[in-house]
């Protein structure tokens, strides 16, 4: 494995993230050799159909995450409702019921900020549309770690703020289409 | 050689939780990394210590720092009636059986605050068994057993609570069982009168009692996987024949060594059934 390649994808989005998800996810070959793992802020209510929601539009096994839950290709781990989603440094999944981050729970920043720690230069992390601030912190961990940040572009985004934050934390991600960020993504696998 | 090299904070980390194991006997060594980090990063930053190690050095001379750090990592959130449809699925399908017992023992294993115990306490009244049943709330946090045995809660907390209690079929209102005065709610003494608080370690503790369900939820998602499995071993080994076991709204026992041990008695609200011995 060389130093550059990529390891799996981190995705956080709000307002918006079905649309947005929706056009990102069918890019995304059956197989797809990263992992993806997803925070869509969602109420509080434990019978979350956002799964079946993005199953339709993706090639990827999408799924809620289990506590414990070791972490594969060609599958899309989708934090449950009121649960934060944080990844471990060999490679499994952990849910907590600790405080809300940002009034979010499950919180992007807790996402990515233990899936920058786990995976390093390995990690790309992506944030889409949303109306709060929630994953600009965790953005700027990847980035620190050695990671790649990628941004929707916030005129092309159903709520601006979420990127907009995120690039104010992140000068240097860069700012992209959905349709730009399939390409990379695709890319980012070989 | 490509030898993995681990990071100062990582090893830093690692001798915290051993430190702290050694002077004071808490065990978090076994603990899901990930949560323990971010939350002892929060308790570096509130002691304003500038590495792990410095914190280590003030928690091994600073004994009266230990409460607050034990705060930090445990976590303590919980509600009375958490869950809803967990106790409803209770108060219609498990009381059933738990009413062919003529004694019952219950089990809250990480008790909290205690407002899972309030939450047994009046649905087993509403039902009848009061009286057969004997709680055990047990938790290693003991300013969290302290709060347990005085059943305060912020009123703030009540509206949450009450919503969850009706969702969950409650019989009559919540306040029938507090009292309200300056700001806080104080639930009845005598909910308590069949409650046992203790404090038990599910990483090092052994059985005490046999029991007919075992409630423990949202605590083994803290675990990583040996000491879950410890723990769930510790649970399968206390219940009585076709025993209850409930888990959290997104914990499960699929990744347990000991999944074989139990059938699933309502998958949604993930309550599980010890199997009959064979």
């Amino acid at each position: 494995m060389t130093k550059s390649s990529y390891e799996a994808v981190v995705i956080g989005a709000s307002a918006g993230a079905v649309d947005a998800l929706s056009k990102l996810l069918p890019e995304l070959p059956a197989g797809y050799a990263l992992p993806v793992l997803v925070v869509v802020h969602v109420p509080a209510d434990k019978n979350s159909v956002m799964a079946e929601l993005l199953q339709f539009k993706s090639k990827l096994k999408v799924k809620e995450a289990e506590d414990k839950e070791p972490i594969r290709p060609g599958a899309l781990y989708l934090a449950p409702p009121d649960y934060h989603l944080l990844v471990e440094k060999d490679k499994y999944l952990s849910l907590s019921s600790e405080e809300p981050v940002l009034y979010s729970r499950p919180s992007i920043d807790v996402l990515f900020e233990t899936a920058a720690d786990a995976y390093g230069p390995g990690l790309i992390g992506v944030i889409l549309t949303g109306a709060n601030f929630d994953g600009a912190r965790g953005l700027k961990l990847v980035v620190d770690a050695g990671g790649k940040a990628l941004v929707q572009h916030p005129e092309t985004a159903f709520a601006s703020a979420m990127p907009e934050a995120a690039l104010r934390a992140c000068p240097g991600a860069e700012t992209l289409s959905l349709a730009e960020i399939a390409a990379f993504l695709k890319e980012a696998q070989s | 050689m490509n030898a993995v090299v681990e990071k100062t904070d990582d090893i830093e980390i690692r001798l915290f939780l051993e430190a702290l194991y050694r002077k004071y006997h808490y065990d978090f060594r076994d603990y899901s990394m990930a949560s323990i980090k971010r939350r002892l990063r929060q308790a570096k930053e509130r002691f304003n210590c500038g590495s792990y190690s410095l914190l280590q050095d003030r928690m091994l001379h600073d004994p009266l720092l230990l409460p607050e750090l034990l705060s930090y990592l445990t976590v303590q959130v919980s509600e009375l009636f958490r869950d809803p449809p967990y106790f409803r699925t209770l108060r219609e399908k498990v009381m059933p059986h738990l009413r062919t017992y003529p004694s019952l023992k219950i089990w809250i294993a990480g008790c909290s605050s205690g407002e899972e115990l309030y939450s047994f306490a009046i649905l087993f009244r509403e039902e009848g068994l009061e009286d057969r049943a004997l709680f055990y709330a047990t938790d290693i946090n003991p300013e969290a057993l302290k709060k347990a045995e005085a059943g305060v809660y912020e009123l703030e907390r009540i509206r949450l609570f009450s919503e969850n209690y009706q969702k969950s079929g409650g019989k009559s209102s919540l306040s029938d069982y507090y009292t309200a005065a300056y700001g806080r709610a104080t639930f009845d003494k005598s909910l308590r009168r069949r409650a046992v608080f203790s404090d038990h370690s599910l990483v090092s503790d052994a059985v005490f009692a046999e029991v007919q369900l075992v409630s423990c939820r949202n605590v083994l998602i803290y675990f990583d996987r040996d000491l879950q499995d410890r723990a769930i071993g510790l649970f399968g080994d206390s219940l009585s024949h076709k025993g209850f076991l409930g888990l959290g709204a997104k914990e499960n026992l699929r990744f347990s060594r000991h999944s074989e041990a139990f059938v699933e008695f309502s998958r949604n609200e993930r309550i599980y059934q010890k199997r009959s011995e064979p």
